[in-house]
């Protein structure tokens, strides 16, 4: 139950695109073809299903308050939390290069076709992002944490690849020359946001209070089944 | 300005209008976005910013000529987040509930494209003096559009500017409110940030035609 509803938080309530603005800067330079947002999106689940698992086992054993004590009792009070930003990033620059190589070696298609996209990821916000917020969040289990880097993943992928869809689109419609280009994106990037916004309220009929379980367990039935619809709405509007 | 010359000066000025990392160059959204729902994290963020780009370019261009290219990300990463760390402290210890406030989002300077965009761009190209001069004048490009968008989104989200209430009291009625004027609170959530900066890229390209994009 805490998986389910840890992924379908990340994808839609705190999508890292529209809630967060994580990643934005590669969101808006290659969205302006489908094809290329594909091959970025699939890239940045790929590397934040890698790092945020191999962060979260850095924060728990060395960075947090009291995390070396497996070292033995006399380092329990070592605190190095505030070390977390060389960390993380030195893991994910180091993991990008290692992914990239790997598969390269071992797998020339998908090299083709995320390639060019690897290096360009070290320094995407999304992915330290995805490290940070999991620290701030206090994610629990290594299973919760792997959870929330892949979807956190699949929701910037189906954000990039709703604009990219509408942006191929956009063309051929008449917009005012000084809004061409990047201004109209902002503006339908905020629309977006602002429906995905009606997520909200989707998860915390069961988190806010304690109600009674059958309650929680018929809201989430709907939510579930409202999530369906939601998804097949998304799926008709990309293909579209 | 005998201190600078008219190169240099360019240098400062260029970034503030017709070459803005936001609105032109497209880097560094990501914080640009988060952190502007009021005006003092947006200054701090704007200041936090020019602290880490002026003292990363000095660095990075002193030490250019030793960097092998192809670590290069690397160091730069590293340089940058020792900065960020000594700047996340600093707010920690003096401005707890601010640092509290911006959240992860300090971290993510690290990562700000403005930062390895212009280390990319000019640092790795040119001497200390100028990058420092590249380094604070694109951070202050950066910051105006920072505080327009936290000024807006402010006043006419919570009433308020830094705090203080400028119109007036919105449970007692005084100021503006008495004519029944009422706060627009869609102004503090996520998506107005982001058409907030369309409506200031609408206004600057059509001051400035030659900036449209022909697509």
């Amino acid at each position: 139950m805490e998986h389910i509803e840890l992924f379908f938080k990340s994808i839609f309530i705190d999508n890292m695109i529209f809630a967060t603005f994580l990643g934005m800067c590669s969101y808006l330079a290659v969205s302006k073809k489908v094809a290329t947002a594909v091959g970025l999106g699939a890239a940045v689940i790929f590397v934040l299903a890698i790092t945020v698992p191999l962060n979260w086992l850095l924060d728990v054993y060395l960075l947090k308050d009291g995390a070396l004590v497996w070292l033995g009792p006399e380092y329990a009070e070592y605190d190095l939390s505030f070390l977390s930003f060389i960390m993380f990033i030195a893991t994910i620059a180091t993991m990008v290069q290692l992914v990239e190589i790997i598969v390269e070696k071992f797998a020339p298609a998908l090299y083709n076709s995320l390639g060019i996209f690897l290096p360009l990821i070290a320094v995407n916000c999304a992915i330290l992002g995805g490290s940070l917020f999991m620290q701030s969040r206090e994610i629990q289990t290594l299973g919760l944490a792997f959870n929330y880097g892949i979807s956190s993943g699949i929701g910037w992928f189906l954000a990039i690849l709703a604009i990219a869809a509408i942006r191929e689109k956009i063309r051929y419609s008449h917009v005012p020359p000084p809004l061409r280009g990047l201004g109209i994106t902002f503006i339908i990037t905020g629309l977006m946001a602002i429906g995905f916004m009606s997520f909200g309220g989707m998860l915390t009929g069961g988190d806010e209070e304690e109600a009674s379980k059958e309650q929680t367990t018929v809201v989430k039935q709907i939510v579930v089944k409202k999530d369906a619809i939601d998804i097949a709405k998304n799926e008709t509007e990309i293909t579209k | 300005m005998g201190l600078l010359s008219k190169k240099d000066a360019k240098l400062i000025t260029d970034p503030l209008a017709d070459n803005n990392p936001i609105t032109i160059q497209v880097l560094g959204i990501c914080s640009a976005l988060a952190v502007t729902a009021e005006l003092k994290p947006s200054i701090v963020m704007a200041v936090s910013v020019m602290f880490v780009l002026a003292m990363g370019s000095t660095v990075i261009s002193l030490i250019r000529n030793i960097i092998p290219s192809k670590i290069r990300i690397i160091v730069q990463l590293v340089v940058v987040a020792t900065l960020v760390i000594i700047v996340d402290q600093i707010l920690k210890a003096f401005a707890y509930e601010l640092s509290k406030q911006l959240s992860v989002f300090v971290g993510l300077i690290i990562t700000n494209c403005i930062i390895m965009g212009r280390f990319e761009a000019f640092a790795l190209a040119n001497g200390p003096w100028k990058s420092f001069l590249d380094g604070i004048g694109n951070s202050a490009g950066y910051g105006i559009i920072l505080i327009i968008v936290g000024f807006f989104r402010e006043l006419l989200g919570s009433g308020s500017l830094l705090g203080y209430k400028v119109l007036g009291d919105a449970i007692e009625k005084t100021g503006v409110y008495a004519y029944g004027y009422e706060n627009n609170g869609f102004m503090l959530l996520a998506p107005m940030a982001l058409i907030t900066i369309g409506i200031i890229i609408w206004v600057q390209r059509s001051r400035n035609t030659s900036l449209i994009e022909h697509n």
